[in-house]
């Protein structure tokens, strides 16, 4: 299933807000590594891959992990 | 008020579970308690009906100080007592409503707390900081779920903190503006970021930090370990595994862990009283850092004889709970040893410090990609450096050598874990 910038964006989004709740996505720019702003552990990174390929309908790999760093890969991992 | 930890004076119930009348049983959680670094769960240690509840939420109490009385057979007062061995019975306090604390004794061995005037700690005053987080970890994670606007929900907590009953009350009656005449004026401004349990957490882990440092003579030992087989097999696993069942390295790095303190039991347990007492399980007590500052180490139970993705699975619920909020009395007070785990933040070694009166902390850092020789071929390896920071009254570095070369060892052969 393939998402619209909209949709996959406020997926993304979301997601990190369930895993970071006070986290400030305003001030996260899209080519920003979430994992380091955010202080995501290999856990939390987890967490975030299967709320990810919940919301999306879609299997996510560990080989797709690199190309999930920042808000624009996941949003172009989403919609494409 | 048991102790929750062995850095732990005072505590503060801000939440009953319970109510008079109410029946429990042995091993019910009945109060939510802040222990300055974390929400505990308490369970009650004896069985009955709910009779009076002593504290009331918000009050700070010293450690020893009967939270409330259960009915049992015949009026048993329940004082919630410090780690008492399961099998054993609830000790009976003359007089529940005495506030003066018991002496704290039997069960997991802890540091004698809060004796010497000097380690106190520092008085209640940096308690009352008005910084304070206005609602508890467990309180935030209802009110997300939900889908409650905590600013929006009358405090009835101390200091006008929202307690997680003051969520859930709002949740099942939203009410209509302007119709909550008499509670406390619902708070407009938002709860303030980055200000989570200002001050106290610190403290409490600079007390126990303090501590382990004067009394322990620590000594430290570092090893490179190569985890090339044991990144391929999890690659391989993780294939075939939805996501919520995938594992990471610290799933294996846990279990290799816990069954090198098993085979090594001189560093799995307790120094007190000028002795090493070795345990009977591993305990693995597992440093997670909370968001917004703070740092727990509650422990997993028994990590030796589980299953690497029940390991994997409990790790996951440890982690979670632990940020909500949400650890259990067992888990804060049992750890026998504990493992840090740095590697996330992006250093590649970590020299910890011992949690009193535990004799050996494992530290392990980040994962990279080093030169490494293999039957005399230069290759590219995921590496990690392992360490170990023991406690020299116990063990001699001899034996911390040995196990640090168990853990290699084991890591070397995942399929076995």
């Amino acid at each position: 299933m393939t998402l619209t910038l909209q949709d996959a964006r406020e997926l993304v989004g979301n997601t990190l807000l369930r895993i970071v709740p006070d986290a400030d996505l305003d001030a996260l720019p899209d080519d920003a590594p979430f994992r380091d702003e955010l202080e995501l552990d290999s856990l939390d990174f987890l967490s975030f891959v299967e709320l990810l390929s919940t919301g999306s309908g879609r299997r996510i790999d560990e080989d797709d992990y690199p190309r999930l760093r920042t808000m624009s890969d996941c949003i172009g991992f989403l919609s494409t | 008020m048991p102790s929750l930890g062995a850095d732990m004076d005072e505590g503060t119930v801000i939440e009953w579970l319970v109510k008079p009348g109410d029946t429990v049983h042995k091993g019910d959680p009945v109060a939510v308690v802040d222990t300055d670094k974390a929400a505990i769960e308490v369970e009650t240690f004896a069985g009955g009906t709910i009779d009076q509840i002593l504290v009331p939420v918000g009050e700070r109490v010293q450690v020893g100080t009967p939270l409330a009385t259960i009915n049992g057979t015949g009026p048993t007062p329940q004082p919630a007592p410090a780690p008492q061995r399961p099998a054993t019975p609830a000790p009976v306090p003359a007089r529940p409503a005495q506030g003066l604390p018991s002496e704290i004794q039997g069960g997991p061995p802890e540091f004698p707390v809060g004796n010497p005037p000097a380690q106190r700690a520092a008085p209640p005053a940096t308690v009352t900081s008005v910084d304070r987080l206005k609602a508890s970890p467990y309180a935030r994670k209802l009110a997300h779920s939900l889908d409650v606007d905590l600013t929006a929900v009358p405090a009835t907590g101390q200091r006008g903190m929202v307690t997680a009953e003051d969520v859930r009350r709002f949740a099942a009656n939203p009410p209509r503006p302007s119709t909550q005449p008499s509670t406390k004026e619902p708070t407009t401004t938002p709860a303030p970021r980055h200000v989570v349990q200002q001050g106290s957490p610190r403290a409490a882990i600079a007390r126990l930090m303090t501590r382990s440092t004067q009394e322990i003579p620590h000594y430290y030992l570092s090893t490179t370990v190569d985890l090339g087989t044991a990144i391929a097999w999890l690659s391989r696993t993780n294939r075939e595994l939805p996501v919520a069942e995938r594992l990471v390295p610290a799933a294996l790095l846990l279990k290799a862990t816990a069954l090198a303190a098993q085979r090594h039991p001189e560093l799995n347990g307790y120094w007190t009283e000028d002795a090493f007492r070795p345990a009977d399980q591993v305990h693995l007590g597992v440093a997670i850092s909370l968001r917004g500052g703070g740092l727990v180490a509650p422990a997993l139970h028994d990590v030796a004889s589980l299953p690497v993705h029940d390991v994997m699975a409990r790790l996951r619920d440890l982690v979670e709970r632990a940020r909500a909020g949400r650890l259990r009395r067992a888990e804060m007070t049992e750890a026998t040893i504990t493992i840090t785990n740095l590697g996330d933040q992006g250093v590649e070694s970590v020299h910890g410090i011992i949690y009193p009166p535990q004799v050996a902390l494992v530290g392990a850092g980040r994962i990279v990609e080093r030169p490494w020789a293999v039957d005399g071929l230069l290759g590219v390896r995921p590496c990690l450096t392992l360490t170990l920071a023991a406690d020299h009254r116990a063990t001699d570095g001899f034996t911390g050598g040995r196990f640090l070369a168990t853990v290699d060892r084991l890591l070397q052969t995942p399929e076995e874990l």
